[in-house]
């Protein structure tokens, strides 16, 4: 009895090992890249949190304990990136949802145009992130012939020409701005595909029991999107904390250090300051946050297939 | 006469408005582009160019080693979209099609190193390439962008080659195919268009890298060229026609590419972020 059974769980592990010879050729190089340029960064990444990690070959990296998460959480520049951070996912993610939505019901209602329409608005989300950020920096030029100050001074918005990179919350706001109108197309499309999943035969339903636009919009189409809706907003919000390239075109975290991000201020901290350990602390901290934020969209999105309505 | 609808003109009236408020920073970039003698700033801003001077593009595309920045941009985005294909569709095929021992555990690995997005691993990875000698050098930028897009590239890849019938490989085993008989003549063939638009893909999100380039490339000869837009601008802070013409040599083929290639664009937004070069 016995030794049947080791025969039989020889026989299983040659068939496995057999099995394993056969795949790896073609899934061999793909995972040794996998493994040396990300599992084993990401998990490098965690123990060189823990110290004070020296990039010169054969120098010793001191292992620090928690001193860095410690250090994190007394360092007001770091504080003022998280609330930069946290603010621009307050401020562009509603407005990115609800302007790619409105655009996305229109144009769903439009007998003709549409692609024109679909195309035009997404310029900009596959237009590289360096190439807007200058355009935008170029609109919010200081002084009367920067277009955006040219244009609220001709409508009379304002009475002198703002210094919009020079002070915080206008240097801010350059940020978001840049943030929404880039946004805007990947949200359109994403809630464009969906609204065609919604069949015809549920809003000529609504029409015959007499239904007016806005009723149909919140009480028809507004619920069959809900679980695109929470695609998008954990696919923005991941994206909120990835914010860094514009931040460093435009404004290069000034004035003083005020529009910094933490991406931003983690890349300071690397290839600046060349504290290591003090960055890989950082990213840690953002990934865990972004990590949990990820399991959880994972976990609704295979609820609301379950239960689709 | 046709009666105009009302609404649909409403609708209509109203988009446009939202493409303007898309198309007018492209419009204020070209004309900048097309004028001369842009140290000084226009006013008032020029939206509509008045005068087609093309000088900005010579004077960009011949200085600064612009035309070098451009051919060593070709050179690492068609490489790392090759190599990509090439371990993407071997990788899918793997999954898709072999059976062994801890499958799906392994995929989940893959799946799961996604989770975090790449721009967090940058500092271990620095020690990584810094390890193998390979800063500024093309060969340890083309293992980052092949690496790090391996997992998403499999997981779209393996999801499509799922769905090509099994029969068709049945009868190359039975004529006395092996699994690379099967790869070469079923697979690949079958998914043309799928890989076609997977190698658009992979082609403009290398061409576009901004943040990998910028951290491991030191030398200026080999820099990229959304990191020469980017130092261009530093360098002729004033000179804003120039750099909008070297904006515009960087841009204009992927706008043209997404143009053409527009319904295949669309329709992988949804699945943004599975390729990376």
């Amino acid at each position: 009895m016995l030794s049947q059974n080791v025969s039989f769980r020889n026989k299983n592990l040659s068939r496995g090992i057999k099995e394993w010879l056969d795949v790896l050729p073609f899934i061999g190089i793909g995972f040794i890249l996998l493994a040396v340029f990300v599992i084993y960064p990401q998990i490098k990444n965690i123990y060189m949190a823990f110290t004070n990690y020296n990039i010169m070959p054969g120098q010793v990296s001191p292992w620090v304990g928690l001193l860095n998460f410690i250090k994190i959480f007394h360092d007001d520049n770091f504080l003022l990136a998280f609330r930069n951070t946290i603010l621009y996912g307050i401020v562009t993610v509603p407005c990115q949802m609800i302007i790619g939505l409105v655009i996305a019901v229109l144009i769903n209602n439009l007998t003709r145009g549409k692609v024109f329409y679909r195309v035009m608005i997404y310029i900009p989300v596959i237009t590289s992130w360096v190439v807007v950020s200058l355009i935008f920096k170029y609109l919010f030029t200081d002084g009367k012939e920067g277009l955006m100050n040219f244009l609220l001074l001709k409508l009379h918005l304002i009475g002198s020409p703002i210094m919009w990179l020079e002070n915080t919350w206008t240097a801010n706001l350059v940020i978001w701005l840049l943030g929404v109108w880039k946004g805007i197309g990947w949200v359109m499309v994403i809630y464009y595909a969906a609204l065609q999943g919604i069949s015809n035969d549920i809003y000529e339903a609504a029409k015959i029991d007499g239904a007016n636009p806005i009723q149909v919009f919140f009480n028809i189409t507004v619920p069959l999107i809900k679980p695109t809706t929470f695609y998008i907003l954990i696919n923005l919000i991941i994206g909120a904390f990835g914010v860094f390239i514009q931040v460093m075109l435009i404004t290069g975290g000034g004035p003083l250090g005020t529009t910094d991000v933490l991406l931003n201020y983690m890349y300071k901290a690397a290839f600046s300051d060349f504290n290591f350990g003090y960055a890989s602390a950082m990213s840690v901290i953002i990934g865990i946050v972004i990590l949990t934020l990820s399991l959880f969209q994972k976990r609704i999105m295979r609820y609301s297939e379950d239960n689709p309505y | 006469m046709k009666k105009i609808n009302f609404p649909q003109l409403f609708l209509h009236i109203f988009l446009l408005i939202c493409v303007a408020a898309m198309i007018v920073p492209f419009l204020y970039m070209i004309s900048t582009a097309l004028t001369k003698d842009t140290y000084i700033m226009p006013y008032p801003p020029i939206l509509i160019p008045k005068t087609f001077y093309t000088g900005n593009f010579k004077e960009a595309w011949l200085s600064n080693n612009f035309f070098r920045y451009f051919l060593n941009s070709l050179y690492i985005s068609l490489i790392s979209t090759v190599l990509s294909l090439f371990i993407a569709t071997l990788s899918a095929y793997g999954f898709a099609r072999f059976s062994f021992p801890g499958k799906e555990m392994l995929f989940n690995v893959y799946l799961f190193t996604m989770m975090v997005p790449g721009v967090l691993n940058i500092v271990a990875q620095y020690t990584v390439i810094n390890g193998l000698h390979l800063v500024d050098t093309y060969s340890g930028l083309l293992l980052l962008y092949v690496g790090t897009g391996i997992a998403g590239n499999t997981f779209f890849l393996r999801g499509f080659f799922e769905s090509i019938p099994k029969e068709l490989e049945e009868s190359i085993i039975i004529d006395g195919g092996t699994r690379w008989t099967i790869y070469r003549h079923v697979i690949l063939p079958l998914s043309k268009p799928a890989l076609a638009t997977f190698a658009i893909f992979a082609f403009e999100g290398t061409w576009d890298e901004f943040f990998v380039a910028l951290t491991f490339i030191k030398t200026e000869i080999k820099r990229t060229l959304p990191i020469a837009i980017m130092l261009f601008q530093g360098e002729f802070a004033t000179k804003w026609g120039l750099v909008f013409a070297a904006s515009l040599i960087a841009v204009v083929p992927v706008i043209l590419i997404f143009v053409v290639f527009q319904k295949y664009f669309i329709r992988g937004g949804i699945q943004e972020g599975a390729i990376k070069g």
